[in-house]
């Protein structure tokens, strides 16, 4: 957005003079008044731009981090962290610290905005959330963030949620947040209507435990619904390149993503379910139609959920009824997304930060997170704890979702070695399926071979 | 750009006023410090007057622009900053990319689709304006309204209109018994959807400017044509249009450059920003933004930042050149 801003201010400075340019040589008044023009248009442009610095380092207030001082910490998040409320609490816990909230809606734009701060040297919030498909794509500047190793925390998350945060030189870039271990959503009405079993231990059975049961299952769905199976192959996607050990690029960071067959079996079993066997309903994600969807009769039955999802169906399927979620995942377990909370070493507060950081991410807070927005924990003692194991959720049918969940935490498997381009070429072969899914523009051989120029073009 | 216009004043002031006094005051051998002061003042205060903006000029113009340039000959990280000197390679990276290429297409599709209706019905709407309305206040806000309401708002209501499944122009065209239009998935599709944003926001803007320039037009011009037996089509062609030619100039320039330069609307497209999944409307602001920020490289987004630039100069030339010859020719007959 700042670029754009800037080149209209450019517009604005050149227009003036260039616009009387074919009168220049008429009065002398003109001449006088244009220069006054100029200095008028100059100096309103030095407002402008000393307004832009003012609010670009705003936020961070004095340095200094030392107990009883007054602080203003900023802390980014990006969709539904569920972090409101515990910085209402935190405030009334430290009467010195005052939280700035900066919401950003999506994880692409909060990661842009983080890329850009490192690169400008200030900008950051105090605290910043990464997810962790882009993890290792900041583990690539250890130096711009501070090290949050604390030997009283060391154990407090499962292990591979701390273990994909600790660096070569084993310093902690940050401390994990929620977690996302996939169920199976689905809408017990449109089995029902289909002549399908609609108690969730049976849909489970029904739905098995590798894709192709579960396609099977959704040919069978679509044969007695109008409805589609699923939204759309992105969102199967994630499900299935969650569980590939080496999707997109091996241990040494190189792009192995369009020659590794086993990306491009799962891309070809996807489209042939998408598209032949028509259990798509060719939506993308997040976007306007697929949101409408949610609320018409011809929609989908069944969806890749993790705990954050929940929260997302709820809301764009307010008043519908009829979800519930299923304790099964296709080929088994799956992880889908889950963030990090780091301290970037440009912030002026970054004692108070860490405090803060550890705080938000203790068992206790992560529990009130997934009591608001169904953000899944990642602490062992969050992940034991009778309340989330007796937590149900009222929109799902009173499904005991925190038992459920974590069970399909325990079936993780794999966690996928994901290298610094990850999201790079997930987007990119999102973009793949979605021209043949949601487009149409392309038969899959075709859009693969342009997911191949793409991977070339990143080489 | 801008820079001889303003430079017009400074030689007005030294051969106007100032260049014979010092002259005079040479020839006494006994010059006073207070003379020499005044003499300095009257020389070299006047570009003291208008180095304000000359040095912003310079600070927020020059440099950003020669800087730029420098990048594009470098390796650049977002974060890790300047690496080594690499001269053209980041030039011949981009100019040897599929997506370059199509960016530069519908970069031009998009802009010959807004600016060209744009600025036919600007010149319509400010005609109309032109004659004694009733309430021309209002009808004269009135088009500036959508000018008002910021580009993100504009493309979101737009993205919505023209949804693929179920946006409102779809449904429209079903009814009607036309096929839905894929305005997401198809290329030319996209264009006209980001089109109709930037012509609902400018148009209104450019009819007020040109409405300016019309009622700048002296009167009697109009009462000699009507004299001579112009009908009203007449005299907008031959008076209208040729006395505009400056401000036609004017409009042409600046939508070239606002055109060619479109960022939001396309970026507000979608969910994603990124100009759909095959680059069907992703322009070269929107490629450049892809390389420097999703792709952390500095030095090839500098060099498409060139580019662009070139661009935009040469085809600002075009346009003038254009524009010229139609206007003065009109005058001529």
């Amino acid at each position: 957005m700042r670029t754009t801003d800037h080149h209209q201010g450019e517009d604005n400075t050149s227009t003036p003079a260039s616009a009387e340019r074919p009168r220049a040589d008429r009065t002398k008044s003109l001449r006088r008044s244009r220069v006054l023009q100029g200095v008028a248009l100059s100096s309103a442009l030095a407002l402008a731009l000393t307004a832009c610095g003012g609010s670009a380092d705003g936020g961070s207030e004095d340095g200094g981090a030392a107990e009883g001082e007054d602080v203003t910490l900023s802390v980014t998040t990006f969709n539904e962290f569920g972090y409101e409320e515990l910085f209402e609490e935190y405030e009334e816990l430290n009467d010195n610290v005052t939280i700035e909230h900066n919401k950003i809606d999506t994880a692409e734009n909060a990661r842009d905005s983080l890329r850009n701060s490192l690169g400008a040297g200030q900008g950051a919030s105090d605290i910043e959330p990464i997810e962790v498909d882009w993890l290792a794509e900041f583990q690539q500047y250890p130096d711009r963030f501070e090290d949050l190793t604390d030997p009283e925390l060391e154990d407090r998350w499962l292990d591979w949620k701390y273990e994909d945060a600790v660096l070569e030189d084993g310093s902690l870039i940050g401390y994990g947040t929620d977690s996302g271990p996939q169920a199976v959503c689905y809408r017990a009405d449109l089995f029902e209507e289909a002549g399908l079993p609609t108690e969730r231990e049976e849909v489970a059975e029904f739905l098995g435990d590798s894709w192709e049961d579960y396609f099977a299952a959704g040919e069978e769905f679509v044969a007695a619904s109008d409805s589609a199976w699923y939204s759309g192959s992105d969102n199967i996607w994630q499900g299935m390149i969650n569980q590939v050990e080496v999707p997109y690029q091996n241990e040494a960071g190189d792009i192995i993503a369009d020659e590794n067959p086993e990306v491009r079996d799962l891309y070809d079993q996807l489209l042939e379910a998408s598209v032949e066997n028509e259990l798509s309903a060719g939506l993308a994600q997040w976007s306007g139609d697929w949101s409408d969807a949610f609320q018409r009769e011809e929609t989908f039955a069944t969806m890749m959920c993790p705990g954050w999802m929940l929260g997302i169906i709820e809301g764009n399927a307010a008043e519908v009824e009829g979800w519930d979620i299923a304790n099964t995942f296709p080929g088994g377990g799956g992880n889908w997304g889950g963030s990090y909370l780091t301290v970037p070493s440009q912030g002026e507060n970054i004692e108070a930060a860490k405090e803060l950081a550890a705080w938000l991410t203790a068992p206790e807070q992560q529990l009130k997170a997934f009591e608001v927005v169904n953000a899944f924990p990642s602490t062992t003692e969050a992940l034991e704890s009778d309340e989330l194991l007796s937590a149900t959720n009222e929109f799902f049918n009173d499904a005991p979702t925190g038992e459920i969940l974590a069970e399909r935490a325990d079936a993780v498997e794999t966690q996928p070695l994901k290298g610094t381009e990850y999201l790079t070429i997930n987007v990119a072969i999102q973009d793949a399926i979605n021209r043949v899914d949601v487009d149409g523009i392309d038969d899959p051989e075709s859009s693969w071979e342009k997911f191949v120029n793409d991977m070339e073009a990143l080489r | 750009m801008s820079a001889p216009a303003a430079h017009a004043p400074v030689t007005t002031a030294r051969s106007g006023g100032s260049a014979p006094e010092p002259r005079s005051g040479r020839r006494k051998p006994n010059v006073s410090f207070r003379h020499r002061v005044s003499a300095w003042d009257r020389r070299y205060s006047p570009y003291l007057y208008i180095s304000p903006f000359f040095i912003l000029f310079a600070v927020v113009g020059l440099f950003p622009l020669i800087y730029t340039a420098w990048v594009a000959t470098h390796d650049w990280d977002l974060i890790m900053g300047q690496g080594e000197f690499i001269g053209t390679e980041n030039f011949m990276a981009v100019l040897g990319e599929r997506a370059f290429w199509i960016s530069l297409r519908n970069t031009l599709s998009i802009f010959i689709l807004s600016s060209a209706p744009q600025v036919v019905f600007a010149i319509l709407i400010a005609y109309l304006l032109d004659y004694n309305l009733r309430a021309k206040t209002f009808w004269r806000m009135g088009v500036l309204i959508p000018y008002v309401v910021t580009p993100v708002a504009v493309a979101l209501i737009f993205s919505n209109l023209f949804g693929d499944r179920f946006g409102l122009v779809n449904s429209i065209l079903e009814t009607v018994g036309i096929d839905a239009i894929g305005w997401h998935s198809g290329t030319l599709p996209s264009h006209l959807a980001i089109a109709t944003m930037v012509n609902f926001r400018w148009t209104g803007y450019n009819a007020l400017i040109f409405l300016a320039a019309m009622q700048a037009v002296p009167r009697d011009l109009y009462e000699a044509a009507e004299l001579d037996g112009a009908g009203k089509v007449r005299q907008f062609i031959s008076v209208t249009i040729p006395n505009l030619r400056p401000t036609i100039i004017f409009v042409i320039i600046t939508s070239t450059i606002g055109g060619l330069q479109i960022f939001d609307e396309p970026r507000m497209f979608d969910q994603y920003g990124r100009g759909g999944t095959d680059g069907q409307w992703q322009t070269m602001t929107m490629y450049l933004y892809e390389l420097g920020w999703t792709r952390s490289d500095f030095g090839q987004a500098s060099a498409v930042a060139v580019l662009l630039f070139l661009l935009i100069v040469a085809i600002g030339l075009v346009n003038f050149i254009i524009t010229r010859r139609i206007s003065s020719s009109e005058v001529k007959r």
